[in-house]
C-alpha cells in the first residue's frame, strides 16, 4: 500500500493544525478539567517552591529507592486513567441496547477500547513492575543500588516520555482505533490514514527503550552485584522472580521493536511487510507481535509470584515451602513462554498440527503454575497465618487466579477456542488472571512494602474497604463476562440488539462502579495513612517480622541502603541474623562510594518525547533536529566525569547512629 | 562489627577496586594484537569467499550457493563471538556461555517455529497469493 500522498501538510507544522483538537464535548469536558487541575498543581509547585526540590532530589535522582518510587506514582497516575476508560466502556455497552446509540461515537469507542489495553498493560503493569523490581531487588541483595544508576534513570524518563505521547492523542490528534496490539492491514496507512496509529508506535518505541533499558540494568544487578556468599540458590524468590523477567524482557522486546519498526516503514515509506501487495502478509505480524506478546504476559506474572511467595512465607513465619521447585518451576515458565504464542491466533488458520503443538504446550505451562499454587498452599499448612493486608491479597489471588487459570486451559483446546476467540469470554479470562494476578500482587507488594519506603504502614481499615469492594467488584463485573462470553457476544461491540443482553452488561457496570469504590478508598487510604503517619510509624524496619535483607535497614533505607555490605550463609538472610542474634556492625565507618544526580535522563527523554510527536505529525525538521540533540546530548554525556562522590564517614556514622538511636526507642 | 560483615565489606572494597584500577582480572578476556589480527584475516576470507562465489556467478545449483554463502556467513558469526567479544566458556563465571546458549535456544524457536507456523498459514489461507502465477511477482 503506497503511503497516501494527498495528506496536507506544512513545512513548519507537518500535518498539525487546527483540526487536530478533537470535536467532542466529552474530550473538551476532560481537557477543561485537565488544563484546570494541571494549571492548580503548577501554581501549588511554584507557591510552596517545590521545583527545586523535585528536580534534585526526584528527578535527577539515581537512587534505584527513589526511581521506584517515581515508576509506583506514574503506574499510579496511568492507572486512573486507563480505569477510566474501563468505566466509560462499561457505562456505554450498559446503555446502547433497544436502538441508542449510546453516548459514544464509534470513532471515539473504539479508541477508548484500545487506549484502554495500552496504557493498562504498558503504562500501569509494566511501570509498577518495574518500579517495584527496581526498589525492593538491590536491597534484597545487600547492593547500594543498581549496576548503571544513570540508565536508571534514564529508562524510567523514556517510560514517562511513552506516556505522555499516549496521553497528549487525548487532546491533540486521535489515538488508534485498532485495539492495543494494532493489527494489519487496520492499522496500515489505507485504513489508519490519520494519527491515531503513530502515537501508539512513536509512545511504544519510546518508552519500549525504558523497557529495554532497565532490563539489563536490573538483569545485570542481580547476576553482578549479589552480597557475597548469596549464591543463586540462595537468593529470595523475588530476586528470582525478577531475574526471569528480565530476562524475558531483554530476549523478547526487541522482537516488539523490530515489528513496530516494520509498521512503521509500511506507514510511512510504502514498503509491504504487512500489506496484502506485492508478497506483503498480514499473518506475519500477528505472529511476530505474539512471540513479543505471551512473554510479556509472563513478564507481568513473574515478579508477582515472587511477591506473593514472600507475602506467604513472611505472614506464615516460615520458611517458603519448596524453594527449589519453586526455582525450577519459574525457569521453566521462563523457557516454556517462547513456545506458546500461536495460542493467541488458532483461528487464523495454520492447521490441526500447528494447533495442536501449541495447544499441547499451553496446557503444559499450567503445570509449573500450579506446582507453585500447591508449594504457596504447603507453607500455609498448619501455620499461623496472619491476616493482614499483603495475605489477604494474596489469598484472594489464590482464589481469583486458580479460576482464571483454568478459563485458560478450557481456551487452549483448540476446538473450545474456535468458539471462544475473540468473544467477551476471553476478555473475561485475561482479565480474570491480570487482575487477578498480576493487580492483586501489586496491591500485596504494595501494602506489604509501604512500610520499607516510607517508614509507616498503611491504615488497615480504609485497606480492607478497598480490599472487598476491589474483590467483590472484580467478579461481578467480569462473571457476566464469562457468561456473555459463552452466549456468543464478540468483544469491542458498541450497540447492542438483543435486549435480553442488557441486563449482564448493567450487572457488570455495576461491578465496575463497586471497583471504582475500592480504587477510591486506596486513594483515601493512602491520604488518611499519609495524615495519621505518627501513629503509623514502624521504628524498626522490620514491622512484618520478614526473612529477607531489605528488611535488615532502617525505614526508609538511608541512600547507601546498607553501612556495611551484608554476608548470607543461607536463604532467609535476615531471619538468620535474627535467629543467631547477630547484631548490627558498627565503628570503624569508611566513606561510601556513591553516583551522582545527572539531569541527562530528563533532558534525552524530553528530546525522544519531542522526536516522537514531531514524526506523528510529520513535522521533520523537528524531528531531525531533536534527534541530533538526543545524540548530542548523549556524546555530551559521556564526558561528563563528575559522576561520583563519597558519602564521608561521618555522615554515615551520624545517619547509623541517629538508627541506633531509633532502634532502643522501638525497643529493639 | 563482627568479623563476617567486616569479610563483606572487605570483599566490595576489593570489588570497586578492580572495577576503577587497572588491573584487568575481572573475568574477561581481553584479547591481543594477534588474536584481532587472527579474526580480521579470518573475517576477510570468509567475506571474501562467498562474495567471489555470486560474483563469479555461482553454482549450477543455487541452493548450493545460497548453502555455502549462508555457512560461511555462521562460520564468521562464530569467530567475530571467539576473536571480538571474546567469548568463551569462562569468562564472567560461565553466564556468557549461558546467556549465548539462551539466545540460540530462543533464536531457533522463534525462527522455525515462525517459518513452519507461516508455511502452514499460507498454505491454508492465502492459496491465491503465488504472485508469479498471477503476473504480480515483478
Amino acid at each position: 500500500m503506497a503511503v497516501p500522498s494527498d495528506i496536507q501538510t506544512t513545512f513548519l507544522l507537518g500535518r498539525l493544525d487546527w483540526n487536530a483538537i478533537p470535536q467532542d464535548p466529552i474530550v473538551w469536558a476532560t481537557g477543561v478539567v485537565v488544563a484546570i487541575g494541571g494549571a492548580g498543581l503548577l501554581w501549588m509547585l511554584h507557591k510552596y517552591r517545590l521545583w527545586s526540590y523535585l528536580w534534585h532530589e526526584w528527578f535527577t535522582t539515581v537512587d534505584h529507592k527513589k526511581i521506584g518510587i517515581m515508576y509506583v506514582v506514574l503506574a499510579l497516575i496511568m492507572f486512573v486513567r486507563g480505569f477510566a476508560d474501563a468505566i466509560m466502556m462499561r457505562l456505554q455497552q450498559a446503555i446502547a441496547f433497544g436502538g441508542s446509540e449510546g453516548y459514544l461515537n464509534a470513532h471515539h469507542y473504539d479508541q477508548i477500547f484500545s487506549a484502554h489495553g495500552v496504557i493498562m498493560i504498558f503504562f500501569v503493569a509494566m511501570p509498577f513492575v518495574t518500579g517495584l523490581m527496581n526498589y525492593v531487588v538491590p536491597l534484597q541483595i545487600g547492593a547500594r543500588d543498581v549496576s548503571f544508576p544513570f540508565l536508571n534513570n534514564l529508562s524510567f524518563w523514556m517510560t514517562v516520555g511513552g506516556a505522555v505521547l499516549v496521553m497528549m492523542s487525548l487532546f491533540v490528534g486521535e489515538f488508534a482505533q485498532t485495539g492495543w496490539l494494532a493489527f494489519p492491514p487496520l492499522s496500515g496507512i489505507g485504513y489508519s490514514p490519520y494519527v491515531g496509529v503513530d502515537y501508539y508506535i512513536w509512545g511504544l518505541q519510546v518508552a519500549g527503550v525504558g523497557t529495554t533499558l532497565s532490563g539489563i540494568n536490573l538483569l545485570v544487578t542481580i547476576i553482578k552485584m549479589r552480597a557475597p556468599g548469596m549464591t543463586m540458590m540462595r537468593m529470595p524468590i523475588f530476586t528470582w522472580t525478577s531475574l526471569c523477567t528480565n530476562i524475558l524482557i531483554v530476549a523478547s522486546f526487541p522482537v516488539l521493536t523490530a515489528t513496530l519498526v516494520l509498521l512503521t516503514l509500511d506507514r510511512y515509506v510504502g514498503t509491504n511487510f504487512f500489506t496484502n501487495d506485492l508478497g506483503g502478509n498480514a499473518m506475519m505480524y500477528v505472529n511476530l507481535i505474539w512471540i513479543w506478546g505471551h512473554p510479556e504476559v509472563y513478564i507481568l506474572i513473574l515478579p508477582l509470584f515472587g511477591v506473593y511467595s514472600e507475602v506467604v512465607a513472611t505472614f506464615t513465619g516460615k520458611r517458603l515451602f519448596g524453594y527449589t521447585s519453586m526455582v525450577y518451576a519459574t525457569v521453566c515458565i521462563t523457557i516454556l513462554s517462547y513456545l506458546v504464542w500461536l495460542h493467541h491466533f488458532f483461528t487464523m488458520g495454520s492447521g490441526a498440527s500447528v494447533n495442536s503443538f501449541f495447544g499441547i504446550t499451553t496446557m503444559i505451562i499450567s503445570v509449573p503454575t500450579g506446582a507453585k499454587i500447591f508449594n504457596w498452599l504447603f507453607t500455609m499448612y498448619r501455620s499461623r497465618i496472619r491476616f493482614e493486608l499483603p495475605m489477604m491479597w494474596t489469598i484472594a489471588f489464590m482464589l481469583t487466579f486458580v479460576i482464571g487459570g483454568m478459563t485458560g486451559v478450557l481456551l487452549a483446546v483448540p476446538p473450545a477456542d474456535f468458539v471462544l476467540h475473540n468473544s467477551l469470554f476471553l476478555v473475561a479470562h485475561f482479565h480474570n488472571v491480570i487482575i487477578g494476578g498480576v493487580l492483586f500482587g501489586l496491591f500485596a507488594a504494595v501494602y506489604y512494602w509501604w512500610p520499607k519506603a516510607f517508614g509507616f504502614r498503611l491504615d488497615p481499615w480504609w485497606g480492607k474497604v478497598s480490599f472487598w469492594f476491589w474483590v467483590v467488584g472484580f467478579w461481578v463485573a467480569f462473571a457476566p463476562l464469562y457468561i456473555l462470553g459463552l452466549m456468543g457476544v464478540t468483544r469491542r461491540v458498541r450497540v447492542f440488539d438483543d435486549p435480553s443482553l442488557q441486563i449482564w452488561f448493567v450487572i457488570a457496570a455495576f461491578g465496575a462502579v463497586l471497583i471504582a469504590i475500592g480504587i477510591a478508598a486506596m486513594f483515601i487510604q493512602f491520604g488518611v495513612s499519609i495524615a495519621r503517619r505518627d501513629q503509623l510509624r514502624d521504628e524498626t524496619g522490620d514491622p512484618w517480622d520478614g526473612r529477607t535483607l531489605e528488611w535488615a535497614t532502617s525505614s526508609p533505607p538511608p541512600a547507601y541502603n546498607f553501612a556495611f555490605t551484608p554476608v548470607s550463609h543461607g536463604l532467609d538472610t535476615w531471619w538468620d541474623m535474627k535467629r543467631y542474634g547477630q547484631t548490627r556492625p558498627r565503628a570503624a565507618y569508611v566513606p561510601i562510594h556513591m553516583p551522582k544526580n545527572t539531569g541527562t535522563g530528563v533532558i534525552v527523554a524530553g528530546l525522544s518525547t519531542i522526536c516522537g510527536f514531531a514524526l506523528v505529525w510529520y513535522i521533520w525538521w523537528l524531528a531531525a533536529l531533536s534527534f541530533a540533540g538526543i545524540v548530542i546530548a548523549s556524546i555530551l554525556h559521556t564526558f561528563n566525569y563528575a559522576r561520583d562522590y563519597h558519602i564521608p564517614a561521618e555522615e554515615v556514622r551520624a545517619t547509623e547512629d541517629a538508627r541506633d538511636r531509633q532502634l532502643a526507642s522501638a525497643g529493639v | 562489627m563482627t568479623s563476617i560483615e567486616a569479610q563483606g565489606d572487605k570483599h566490595r572494597a576489593e570489588r570497586q577496586a578492580e572495577a576503577h584500577g587497572d588491573q584487568h582480572d575481572d573475568g574477561h578476556d581481553h584479547g591481543s594484537v594477534r588474536s584481532y589480527l587472527t579474526g580480521f584475516v579470518l573475517s576477510v576470507i570468509l567475506t571474501a569467499i562467498p562474495f567471489a562465489i555470486v560474483m563469479a556467478g555461482g553454482f549450477e545449483s543455487r541452493f548450493l550457493t545460497a548453502a555455502v554463502v549462508v555457512g560461511m556467513a555462521i562460520v564468521q558469526i562464530l569467530v567475530h563471538m571467539v576473536y571480538f567479544l571474546h567469548m568463551n566458556t569462562r569468562s564472567d563465571e560461565g553466564w556468557t556461555m549461558m546467556a549465548l546458549i539462551f539466545t540460540v535456544v530462543i533464536l531457533v524457536i522463534v525462527l522455525s517455529g515462525s517459518l513452519w507456523v507461516m508455511y502452514n498459514m499460507n498454505t491454508n489461507m492465502m492459496p491465491q497469493m503465488n504472485h508469479e502465477a498471477l503476473g504480480l511477482g515483478s
